[in-house]
């Protein structure tokens, strides 16, 4: 295993095949944590963590596991990593845990990790895994960071909790818009992100399942 | 009786799993291409949900909580297994879903050949898992369980089955490129989401 080759598992889900806007993984947390950017890091360090070790153990064990079996052990050993993480959160960061309320162990279910497990774990060597997890958890925070970071300084004028644009009700200037407060709006900016990124990436324009049939009235003069 | 049906409806509209807890969004945008396809993996969600949630239930107040051992003697009324929690509830999912395509197999093949592939995937769905913790968090008890095991399994099921009937019909509208596919489906459960969140204002 080459240097050259870790470099590709890492960068290459950083925006080319980003599991969040490329793969479609791992939506559930991107919309549900991203009101606040504190939040949002937490959740991104315990993912990319959970993803790229579930990715050395199950690589490890990969050519013991039985075909019929596998997903009941990768589950055994992603629902490890996040009892460890659950358990650390709790002790060290215990209001940030009890915000994250469900999504900690909801990251079991991430399908980013069971993705990544399956798809990638299962063929390649443990430290090339290790770093496919690494990368595949910075693709996922680099585009929640810029949806938390959208939502929190729009949506309540602060980031990590530092005052940037002074409210109107603080006697500031800014009227802050509340729509981003609410979750759909995570929807919204995750849309357009997609867009944005396709507009640079035309490779990644999807095809249109559905063409409209071109005008063929004046065309042929057999009318 | 009246506290079950509120708690049913709050499960279904106000608080709706795909809508307003963004659960289980993976097969939500993944197979909601097709209404007939969504149909059977919304039944399927349902049938699992009604099942796990109170089985992890009875799991969670007599074998993981604090002092659950109790009626073992003295020396058990401490132990506190709750830090297990996790790899049970997903144990027990995916051993009801192994279950439940046996049972079906064998005695109704043909909803059995309805759910076809989505039933193996149902296992990591979050919508179930979120469902098992939100119960554990509220600490309902095991009526109020079965209820919104079945009540937040509906409200998914309406929510996937309302927006493959949206993406049958988008796929003939005209979208900007960049846009095409999932960016639109993106922005249309957005809208959907917000709808959903006009029943928040019901109070029960």
């Amino acid at each position: 295993m080459a240097l050259s080759d870790i470099k590709r598992v890492v960068t290459e889900p950083l925006i080319s095949n980003n599991p969040i806007t490329v793969q479609i993984l791992g939506i559930c947390s991107a919309l549900a944590v991203t009101a606040s950017l504190k939040v949002t890091l937490v959740m991104c360090i315990a993912l990319t963590l959970v993803t790229a070790f579930s990715g050395f153990g199950i690589s490890l064990i990969r050519n013991h596991i039985p075909n019929s079996i596998r997903i009941i052990v990768q589950m055994t050993i992603i629902a490890s990593l996040v009892i460890v993480v659950d358990q650390v959160l709790k002790a060290f960061t215990y209001e940030i845990s009890k915000q994250l309320s469900v999504f900690v162990g909801l990251i079991i279910t991430n399908c980013i990790v069971m993705g990544r497990a399956e798809a990638f774990a299962m063929q390649n060597g443990p430290v090339l895994s290790f770093f496919d997890g690494i990368g595949n958890g910075l693709g996922y925070s680099i585009l929640l960071i810029s949806v938390a970071v959208v939502r929190e300084l729009f949506g309540s004028g602060t980031l990590l909790g530092i005052e940037i644009l002074p409210l109107v009700t603080d006697g500031g200037w800014y009227v802050s818009n509340g729509l981003l407060l609410l979750p759909p709006s995570a929807f919204f900016i995750i849309g357009g992100l997609i867009g944005l990124i396709r507009i640079i990436r035309k490779d990644q324009i999807e095809e249109p399942d559905y063409t409209i049939s071109p005008n063929t009235e004046n065309s042929g003069g057999q009318f | 009786m009246e506290h079950y049906i509120s708690l049913f409806i709050r499960a279904v509209f106000i608080e709706n799993m795909a809508l307003a807890f963004f659960l289980g969004m993976c097969t939500f945008l993944a197979l909601s291409k097709k209404v007939e396809t969504a149909i059977g993996l919304g039944i399927a969600v349902i049938v699992v949900m009604t099942i796990t949630v109170p089985v992890n239930n009875l799991i969670y107040n007599n074998v993981l909580r604090e002092g659950a051992w109790a009626w073992m003697g003295e020396d058990y009324a401490n132990i506190d297994l709750s830090f297990l929690g996790l790899i049970t509830y997903i144990g027990v999912i995916a051993a009801m879903v192994q279950i439940m395509e046996m049972f079906l197999d064998k005695y109704i093949p043909s909803l059995y050949n309805a759910l076809g592939v989505f039933l193996p995937l149902i296992t990591v769905n979050c919508a179930i898992m979120g469902g098992v913790l939100f119960m554990v968090e509220r600490d309902y008890n095991f009526p109020e369980s079965v209820v919104y095991g079945l009540g937040s399994g509906f409200g998914w099921a309406l929510a996937v089955v309302a927006l493959a009937s949206i993406r049958e019909k988008l796929k003939y509208s005209d979208v900007p490129g960049p846009l095409r596919g999932i960016g639109i489906t993106f922005i249309a459960s957005g809208l959907m989401a917000m709808g959903f969140m006009s029943f928040s204002g019901v109070s029960l």
